[in-house]
């Protein structure tokens, strides 16, 4: 039984197909690459998994559980965390405060001790104090991935955590993720930077104009035929 | 048959004003994304005008339509769109809601100021006043004909307008993505300007039509908008035709009640209560019903970013300003008339019903309309349950309340922004008609609510009811900012932040929105019950909580501190009203003035100050100047060098427009410094040393003087010191398309692009 089970998932909106009956899995312990080109209905996908927007048909499943019909904040008791693509940090709140209120939600016993350490953990320890609408965009990546893990997840969805992150910033978020998957979570990542996808994880799905196109290691991925046709476009 | 053949009319032709009023509503909603809450008084003013011009001034009706139809509505428009309207993008939804609150107060202030209603006036005529014609045997009037040639007339030309022709390509085009509209080279500021204009004139058509039926009275104008509400919402604010439809469904539902409720099976009590006020409710119950019809609002990321921030309070400075607030209204009390005793009383409450807001609307970012209506039902709650007042009752009041106002809510919880506040206005309206009319509550019209009763204190006088009000503020405020630094706290702010983050940590959004509406309710509920004297229903109406919600804004509705602040200041209008009869009429459209100013300063007025105190703190220097100088005003007053007056005057002085704008002088250059300094030192000299006893005859003028030279010599000293440089506000997508490039730019560019060698 996968950590998360995408089945089938479609979604219409009017006329458009933006996600066009997607399969698709999250093991724990590993990390999940979901690529593609703009538009390919990465975040819809995204949208449809943490609740947000209801699929036109299909299931999505965690540890074997049906969350299809949930509310968003039940699915976030089943271990389910988001990060966002345009970032949605309680701008008024200050950095700490922003994690503390999804350590509170979770109903954590030693929440000032998780919060200065998830601080710690993704190395933003120092703007703590700072008020979460004045950080920049890769401070602000990085502590919308502490106020996620806050809650304890065991399934953690990034919606582009990396852009906005310079190269240091962005290598140590690599390791973090490896050190999450390590510790039993299993992550599914949404990412444009080739480099982080290709380097951290292990197992990648490509999706294409709404249908998944190719699933594999990177390894596989890299050399796929398809997969350089959407991304590069037919040979001329 | 015949009967009801003419009710059906009546009821079209009624449905036929709202559906142009509501068009207009639309019209402005889609392309500048502000719901107008003043478009009712628009075309109460337009039909106002138009009397002025028609029956006052006697000019033949088509020249005084083409005047006010065609020069003043768009003229109207355009100003309102470019001054008041423009400044807002970017703000909450609360304060864009307010300014459009603001601009009704204004335009009420305004029509009672020219047209006062106690002057008899020639009567407003129909057009062909008593002309007729007959069709299958009914009787239609000339004025009903023509109103619905009018909204035929409207819907086709609106039609026309918006497929047929570029202003309405583009009017859609702003509509379906104002940004991408912007980078395709549209204008959406010119689009929007057109819309208000438009918009104003659809107002205006309405609000002369109305007239000739209705006569031309204030409210009944303005409220018209409630009707226009139920139709664009039915509308779902896009849709013209669905609009048109429910505008006649509306009309014809007028009709037959009015038609049936003459009849003898006609019941005129349901199980005791009285259903005399259910034909002016039936506007608000079809808007309850369409709003709560409505599909739930989708969780969405990615929503406007929000200008205004306030701090978490500290303890320690909340304790000392609730104490120096005590202290204050202890020691100015006994100073007091009467009758002003009364009036900062007055304000207290006001200031304790905005203090409702502060959880609500300012922690949660959830629009209320309907604060006073909560206070109303404390009121009756504490004055029919037993116990003459003592502190278990007015506990009980506070809980009852709190549960009624979650109750409330429980329905409206799903609608979010715009939708939530209309339907909170819905809720007020009706029980204002249906509710405070009834002889089980406000009786005879006024009621007795008991004084609190506290061991030990006897408290029978107004300026120990007064004391009583600054107590229970300061407590319920020291209450409000334990909530902003508990865990409930924490959560109110992020459900206004961003809904989609906090739900997907694990909040339920509709347990939080309920406990800050029964938290605000409980708070509301307080105002009322500690009223401590008779009460009547008036003081609770849906209009009279427009102003505490719009100076609350005002104010600040993110502090505590805003709240006093805003409920002082509507209480302080109508001691200015009192004091200064010539300024009566200026008091009218104050608060509509201020408020329309918001979308410069969305934060609020409190917190403009406290921002200039905060950047004190700490320079030690700064500080003992400022104190220092304190204490020379009071030695000269201790010496009787100068008066009590003058020692009030220029202590204020000191302390608004010096004080304030020391660290902007420190910072300023060298000669700004000279400058500002030199300035300010000119307004200490004129506040110590005018004859106030004898140079300004009253307390009011005082006061005002006092005022006027703060504003001349604090804000003067504040745009001499500025010097930081402009935020620059456009999206960097639209730099070079509607402002142009600045040499820097340019300069990037060239170099970027490798132009320059």
């Amino acid at each position: 039984m996968s950590l998360l089970e995408v089945r089938g998932v479609m979604v219409r909106f009017g006329g458009i197909m933006a996600v066009g009956g997607v399969d698709l899995d999250v093991q724990s312990g590993e990390v999940t690459g979901l690529i593609g080109p703009n538009g390919a209905g990465k975040t819809t996908l995204f949208n449809v998994i943490s609740g947000m927007q209801e699929p036109t048909a299909g299931s999505v499943q965690v540890s074997g559980v049906d969350v299809t019909n949930e509310a968003p904040h039940r699915r976030a008791k089943r271990g389910l965390a988001r990060t966002f693509q345009r970032l949605e940090l309680f701008s008024s709140l200050t950095v700490r405060d922003n994690v503390r209120v999804a350590a509170e939600l979770a109903a954590l016993t030693n929440i000032d001790e998780t919060v200065d350490n998830l601080l710690e953990k993704v190395g933003v320890s120092e703007l703590a104090e700072q008020t979460a609408g004045d950080l920049p965009t890769g401070s602000a990546r990085l502590v919308e991935i502490a106020r996620a893990l806050a809650t304890g997840p065991r399934l953690l969805l990034l919606d582009e955590p990396a852009s906005g992150l310079d190269e240091a910033e962005s290598d140590r978020l690599g390791v973090l993720l490896r050190e999450l998957a390590a510790d039993g979570l299993g992550v599914l990542l949404v990412e444009h930077d080739m480099s982080l996808v290709m380097h951290v994880c292990d197992r990648i799905f490509v999706l294409d104009l709404g249908f998944i196109i190719a699933n594999g290691t990177p390894n596989e991925i890299q050399h796929d035929p398809k997969v350089l046709h959407a991304y590069l476009g037919a040979p001329s | 048959m015949q009967e009801f053949l003419t009710f059906t009319i009546i009821g079209l032709s009624t449905g036929a004003i709202y559906a142009v009023v509501a068009s207009g509503l639309v019209v402005t909603y889609t392309t500048s994304g502000i719901f107008n809450l003043a478009h009712g008084a628009t075309g109460m003013l337009a039909a106002f005008t138009y009397w002025q011009l028609r029956f006052d001034w006697n000019l033949p009706a088509p020249l005084a339509l083409f005047i006010t139809l065609f020069i003043l509505c768009p003229l109207f428009g355009v100003i309102t769109e470019r001054f008041v309207m423009r400044g807002l993008q970017g703000t909450s939804e609360v304060v864009r809601l307010s300014v459009t609150v603001a601009l009704f107060a204004f335009m009420i202030g305004i029509a009672n100021w020219i047209w006062p209603s106690d002057s008899s006036r020639e009567a407003f005529l129909k057009f062909y006043e008593g002309n007729k014609v007959s069709i299958f045997g009914i009787n239609i009037s000339w004025h009903k004909i023509i109103t619905f040639g009018c909204a035929i007339l409207v819907a086709i030309v609106l039609r026309l307008l918006l497929f047929r022709t570029r202003m309405g390509v583009a009017m859609r085009a702003v509509v379906d993505d104002r940004a991408l509209t912007e980078l395709n080279g549209g204008r959406p500021d010119r689009v929007a300007m057109f819309a208000w204009a438009l918009s104003a004139m659809l107002a205006g058509l309405a609000g002369i039509l109305l007239a000739g039926e209705q006569q031309l009275n204030i409210e009944p104008l303005v409220l018209l908008v409630i009707n226009a509400y139920a139709a664009a919402i039915i509308g779902r604010l896009k849709n013209l035709p669905m609009t048109f439809a429910g505008a006649a469904v509306l009309g014809l539902l007028d009709a037959y009640y009015l038609e049936f409720s003459d009849k003898s099976w006609f019941p005129h009590s349901i199980m005791g209560f009285g259903i005399s006020g259910m034909r002016a409710s039936i506007p608000t119950i079809v808007l309850f019903v369409a709003l709560l019809a409505r599909p739930q609002s989708r969780l969405r990321a990615g929503v406007v970013r929000i200008r205004e921030q306030n701090k978490v309070p500290a303890w320690s400075t909340s304790v000392l300003g609730a104490v120096s607030l005590i202290t204050i209204v202890v020691a100015i009390s006994g100073m007091l008339t009467r009758s002003n005793t009364l009036l900062l009383l007055n304000g207290f409450t006001f200031a304790i019903v905005a203090l409702s807001l502060v959880p609500l609307t300012g922690y949660a970012g959830q629009m209320s309309l309907a604060p006073l209506t909560f206070a109303g039902l404390g009121a009756i709650a504490m004055s029919k349950l037993p116990g003459d007042g003592n502190l278990l009752t007015l506990i009980a009041v506070v809980v009852i309340v709190a549960l009624i106002g979650a109750l409330v809510a429980l329905p409206a919880i799903r609608l979010s922004g715009i939708y939530l506040a209309l339907s909170t206005a819905a809720f007020a309206v009706l029980v204002t008609k249906l509710v405070f009319n009834q002889k089980q509550t406000f009786m005879s019209g006024n009621i007795a609510v008991p004084v609190l009763d506290i061991p030990f204190i006897e408290i029978n006088s107004p300026r120990g009811r007064l004391i009583l009000a600054s107590v229970a503020f300061s407590l319920l405020g020291l209450g409000v900012v334990a909530i902003r630094r508990s865990r409930l706290g924490r959560r109110l702010i992020a459900l206004k932040d961003s809904p989609a983050a906090a739900a997907t940590l694990g909040m339920s959004l509709t347990r939080t929105k309920l406990a800050a509406f029964a938290i605000s309710a409980g708070i509301a509920a307080c105002a009322g019950a500690l009223a401590g004297d008779k009460v009547s229903p008036q003081q609770y109406d849906f209009t009279q909580s427009l102003p505490i919600v719009l100076l609350a804004v005002v104010g600040g509705v993110g502090t505590v501190g805003g709240a006093l602040f805003g409920g002082l200041m509507l209480g302080g209008n109508s001691v200015l009203a009192s004091v200064v009869p010539t300024l009566k009429n200026v008091t009218k459209i104050l608060p509509g003035t201020i408020g329309v100013t918001l979308g410069r300063n969305p934060s609020g007025a409190a917190n403009q100050i406290a921002d200039a105190f905060r950047s004190l703190a700490n320079r030690w220097k700064l500080l003992a100047f400022a104190a220092t100088g304190g204490i020379v005003i009071w030695i000269l007053d201790a010496q009787y060098v100068i008066s009590h007056w003058a020692f009030f005057i220029s202590s204020v002085f000191w302390l608004l427009a010096v004080t304030s704008n020391l660290v902007g002088i420190m910072q300023a250059p060298r000669t700004r410094q000279i400058i500002a300094s030199t300035y300010l030192a000119v307004g200490v000299i004129v506040a110590i040393s005018i004859d106030w006893d004898n140079a300004v005859d009253s307390t009011g003028k005082r006061l005002i003087a006092l005022v006027l030279l703060i504003t001349l010599f604090g804000v003067g000293a504040q745009r001499l010191t500025e010097h930081a440089p402009r935020v620059h506000r456009a999206s960097p997508d639209v730099i070079g398309l509607t402002t142009a490039f600045t040499d820097e730019e340019l300069d990037h560019a060239e170099r970027e692009l490798g132009v320059v060698i």
